[in-house]
């Protein structure tokens, strides 16, 4: 039976989708068949992280509606032979996704896959709520910002009231605090919240703690998903976070800030 | 200039702020999250057991659903019975 893990946020532009396509990539990469969904229907970019924007032919609101099979939609990634994007519609709205639909695709997917992804809008809209309405566990996403941490709370409220799990009363969401762009050196400055602030704040387990990195603009660029760039801090940061969601103990890496030498420090940046 | 920064007075700890400001948002927020009765979960345990005396049962069987309309609770409880063979 697949697992449905739904990445959200509530607030735009801390990362929700840089963050899916990681994810599923390095699932994918240690051997799982995943499947990564954009539920962003309307205003889609998980295929240009992925790289797959030009192989777009059907998408979700296809399939719900029956106008094309799960095997026609689905896109095989160029890289790992395991890992599938289903592209969310650029020319519907949101209204296009029902909840009986995204479930019957949900469902089918199942049957095939171990993990499936699903890459939220940001609100708290219908794209949102269908998003996380059949997850078994969730990766909040976060950045050390005020705004951005009080929208995770509020979609951590809905991840315990408005599930499939929660209305069945069959068990809850599994919660999971993703920190990115992170900057040590500003919390050792105290301009940054830290990450025991966010924990404390938000109070649930952290799974990872992603540095502010320009490797993540250059991967978007290039359409590769940043856990590929093994050389880059976020992208091994990003590997770690798979790692530990498979069960796998490893140290939180890239909390401190970098040392710098007295010159550095001098007429450093 | 950067050696300039060692003479100057320290910069105030706006993380402190923002950490003090959230939690104050953040228990507002939270006050009347709690979905139903803290007695809910256990309520559930139990009546698993009961009627387990009688008729197996997954644990998917029992749903709990909480409602509030108008300053009125409805706590609506569903057991879906095996089919008898």
């Amino acid at each position: 039976m697949a697992k449905i893990i739904v990445v959200t946020s509530g607030k735009g532009g801390v990362g929700k989708t840089t963050t899916s396509a990681s994810f599923a990539t390095g699932l994918a990469m240690r051997g799982h068949k995943t499947a990564v969904i954009d539920f962003d229907v309307g205003l889609r970019n998980l295929d240009l992280i992925m790289g797959c924007e030009r192989r777009v032919v059907f998408d979700f609101v296809n399939v719900i509606h029956g106008e094309a099979t799960l095997r026609q939609a689905l896109i095989k990634d160029k890289q790992h032979d395991n890992l599938f994007i289903l592209a969310a519609s650029q020319t519907r709205d949101k209204d296009a996704l029902t909840a009986d639909g995204v479930g019957r695709v949900l469902d089918e997917l199942a049957k095939d896959f171990d993990y499936i992804v699903c890459d939220s809008p940001a609100g708290i809209e219908k794209g949102a709520h269908l998003a996380m309405y059949y997850a078994d566990e969730a990766l909040v996403v976060t950045n050390p910002e005020v705004s951005s941490v009080r929208d995770s709370d509020r979609v951590l409220g809905l991840l315990a009231s408005k599930t499939r799990r929660a209305e069945t009363g069959n068990g809850r969401v599994k919660e999971h605090l993703v920190l990115t762009r992170y900057n040590p050196a500003r919390v050792q400055k105290g301009e940054m919240l830290s990450v025991d602030d966010v924990r404390e704040i938000l109070a649930i387990p952290l799974l990872g703690v992603i540095p502010e990195s320009p490797a993540v603009l250059s991967s978007s660029n290039a359409g590769v998903p940043v856990i590929a760039n093994k050389d880059s801090d976020a992208g091994r940061a990003y590997e770690d976070l798979v790692a530990r969601f498979l069960g796998e103990p490893r140290e939180h890496r890239f909390i401190a800030p970098e040392k710098k030498g007295l010159l550095g420090r001098l007429f450093g940046t | 200039m950067d050696w300039l920064k060692f003479f100057r007075s320290e910069p105030k700890n706006t993380a402190s702020i923002a950490k003090e400001r959230l939690k104050v948002v953040v228990a507002h927020q939270r006050e009347g999250r709690t979905n139903g009765p803290a007695y809910l979960p256990k309520l559930r345990e139990e009546l698993l057991l009961v009627v387990r005396k009688y008729v197996q049962v997954p644990d998917s069987a029992v749903h709990i659903h909480v409602q509030r309309e108008a300053g009125l609770e409805v706590l609506e409880m569903n057991i879906t019975l095996p089919e008898t063979s």
